[in-house]
């Protein structure tokens, strides 16, 4: 446990998003409970509580159980839906997402991805590498999330073998390529006895490398977002007063009082009159991740998913488009097939119009080409066509206004990201 | 942008989010330091004004000086103040000694019940916060609850990206949690830097000091010398108890907040 002093000085200092994936057992919930345990986060009375219920159910002390507090989850030993979690190092705040590893609950384990700046991949040594360890792997780098370490755990249950990591670290870094994750690195632990967590094991002089709580520190947690051509999906228009404020976010880039700013789809173009804060001085400029407000030079109309940029950097405009989807849907996805689509604030009917390839998310196996639907858990190469034209980026490009939600009977049922605007075919003359 | 600022810019996203997409809205108001900073966060969201009613469900039972502190407020800041009342369940004797997690339910889940269907609203924003207990670090901002005010945790919708569930069945309704991903830390650090007004129970007199505020005769003072924000951060900090530790409904049975929050409980 850090001293008081050195606490007082993280005040302030910045926060790492981590999410657990992996699959179902192999100990992801442990060794969050572990960490949070180690870092001194876990009151006491809660370690006293554990303790209880681990009794009443004739076991040892589970970590899991920390975050697992739902009776279903302890009765079954699962994680069923996503936990997220606080702690700190010497270095800097983290939140801590354990996601579900049972195929089941891929959905959560999404939500709870989509939200990381970084991941720990777990496999099990004994088990090694199982249908999720591969379809997380591959989520992870549809969302975008670029730092991965792969992290092998119950090292205690293969004699603590650099065999046993060595030769399923072969295996699974083929796989990591295959699908273009860099993993930064492999790290073989035991959750359950601690071992390479805080601290370098004495159980395996093999691997010279850093424990778990050493990687954590080593991640990088730069946001370019500010560097990224302005975007701002407008959010509302707000008349409370007498003052006429388009409020949002700005989701990448920075502008300034004075600047040009240009919404589309609707085209309308004019300049930054004034940034608005209630109780504080009015700023001069705001940047990527801030929720503001406008007066514009002139009264314009402009509404709710419109995307302010600068004129010079402008989002594509188009009512079609080719992307990558997740489904998470128990229905199918199926071409032809009326959905609504949300992206940024912009809210729009919008049809399949083709299926042009139909992967298994774990195996990467082709399942179908010109499919007429896409099942749970599957990923697939779409064209989307919307009713009217919408504003939107590439992800490669702008990942903020790159990807996008399909609803479903009122619930998301599957995400996906933007590849390119997709071509007029021949003969559907609009 | 400091910590701070980030957690300040999402929540604004999300009350905005929920202003736009909610025409019955309302905000839960428990005169608690998270429901304070939920208040302040939703006046810079909407730029001086509080375009939300704030319900408050009075059990009868909280510390005098809370009423008294929200009276105040809701007077200097100009608020659409609503308070809740399950008067029939008061009147039929309803209290803790005939079980705590009965009490809660009868009084704070009913009682918000009743004001939900009185004035129909579809929409309720809560200040929970992940840290608080394990069922609510399982919480989406956006969650629904069925026409019995049931949570199902077992089958929650996803939630990528910032777009939330804001489509729903005309008897279901929309709890939304723009505090989600603040700590309780975080909440003193916002309240230091903004200068929000707090009730006096959570600073210590006589070595004694409130974390959690609630009802009378299930909330307990902690052991504390802290008597201002910067000394309450401090012995945070350091700190290896519960917040919850005062609240006497949690430790009823080890899955008390999971059965309370199934049924509609905060």
């Amino acid at each position: 446990m850090p001293t008081l002093s050195e606490l007082e000085q993280l005040a302030g200092t910045e926060t790492l998003k981590i999410v657990m994936v992996g699959h179902v057992d192999h100990g992801k919930s442990t060794l969050v409970g572990r960490l949070l345990h180690a870092t001194g986060f876990i009151p006491e009375s809660k370690v006293d509580h554990i303790k209880k219920v681990c009794e009443d159910q004739g076991k040892g002390f589970e970590f899991a159980f920390l975050l697992d507090a739902l009776e279903e989850e302890r009765d079954q030993g699962i994680t069923i839906d996503v936990s997220q979690m606080f702690f700190r190092t010497k270095k800097r705040n983290y939140v801590i997402i354990d996601a579900p590893g049972h195929k089941e609950f891929l959905k959560n384990m999404i939500s709870g991805a989509s939200n990381a700046d970084v991941a720990f991949l777990m496999i099990d040594a004994e088990e090694g590498i199982q249908e999720q360890t591969q379809r997380h792997a591959y989520i992870l780098s549809l969302l975008g999330i670029k730092q991965v370490a792969i992290v092998m755990n119950k090292m205690d249950l293969v004699d603590y073998s650099e065999a046993v990591f060595n030769s399923t670290k072969e295996i699974y870094s083929k796989y990591l390529a295959s699908i273009g994750v860099k993993a930064r690195i492999f790290i073989p632990i035991s959750a359950y006895h601690g071992e390479n967590v805080m601290t370098k094991s004495g159980k395996m002089p093999w691997y010279d490398g850093p424990s778990i709580i050493e990687v954590l520190d080593n991640f990088q947690a730069h946001d370019d977002r500010s560097k990224l051509p302005f975007r701002f999906p407008v959010q509302d228009v707000y008349k409370f007063d007498k003052r006429r404020i388009i409020a949002g976010r700005v989701e990448t880039g920075k502008i300034s009082v004075g600047d040009e700013i240009l919404f589309l789809p609707s085209g309308k173009k004019t300049k930054i009159k004034t940034i608005e804060k209630w109780n504080a001085e009015p700023p001069k400029s705001v940047e990527a991740g801030t929720s503001t407000g406008f007066t514009m030079e002139e009264q314009i109309f402009v509404e709710r998913g419109d995307i302010g940029c600068v004129p010079g950097h402008k989002p594509q405009v188009s009512d079609r488009f080719q992307a990558n989807i997740f489904w998470m849907g128990n229905k199918h996805l199926e071409k032809g097939g009326k959905y609504i689509l949300k992206l940024g604030t912009q809210e729009m009917e919008c049809v399949v119009e083709s299926i042009l390839k139909v992967i298994n998310s774990s195996t990467l196996e082709e399942i179908s080409k010109n499919s007429h639907e896409v099942a749970k858990n599957e990923v697939a190469e779409i064209i989307i066509s919307t009713k009217k034209q919408i504003a939107f980026d590439t992800f490669d490009e702008i990942p903020e206004t790159g990807r996008f939600v399909i609803v479903h009977d009122q619930d998301v049922r599957g995400g996906g990201i933007i590849l390119k605007t997709a071509q007029v075919p021949t003969g559907m003359g609009i | 942008m400091d910590h701070l600022d980030k957690l300040e810019n999402q929540s604004i996203f999300i009350l905005r989010e929920a202003q736009k997409k909610f025409k019955k809205l309302a905000m839960l108001w428990s005169i608690g330091k998270d429901s304070n900073v939920l208040l302040w966060l939703a006046r810079k969201a909407f730029f001086g004004h509080v375009p939300i009613p704030l319900v408050h469900i009075d059990t009868s039972y909280k510390i005098p000086e809370m009423i008294e502190f929200r009276d105040r407020y809701a007077k200097e800041w100009n608020l659409n103040l609503i308070v809740g009342q399950n008067k029939k369940a008061l009147a039929e004797g309803m209290n803790h000694t005939l079980g705590r997690i009965n009490c809660c339910t009868a009084l704070k889940t009913n009682g918000l019940h009743q004001i939900m269907e009185q004035y129909d609203y579809k929409g309720l924003i809560l200040g929970i916060r992940r840290d608080e207990e394990s069922t609510r670090a399982k919480e989406r901002y956006f969650s629904p609850r069925d026409k019995n005010f049931e949570w199902d945790f077992k089958d929650q919708p996803p939630e990528l990206w910032d777009q939330f569930k804001t489509n729903f069945d005309e008897n279901t309704h929309i709890r939304i949690h723009p505090l989600l991903h603040w700590t309780e830390i975080n909440v003193w650090e916002y309240i230091r830097r903004e200068k929000i007004p707090v009730v006096s129970l959570y600073f210590s007199k006589n070595g004694k000091r409130y974390r959690s505020l609630g009802c009378a005769p299930c909330t307990a003072a902690i052991d504390s010398p802290a008597s201002n924000v910067d000394e309450i951060i401090a012995e945070l900090r350091m700190g290896k108890t519960s917040e919850r530790a005062g609240r006497a409904q949690d430790q009823e049975d080890t899955y008390a907040m999971q059965k309370l929050r199934v049924k509609g409980y905060m």
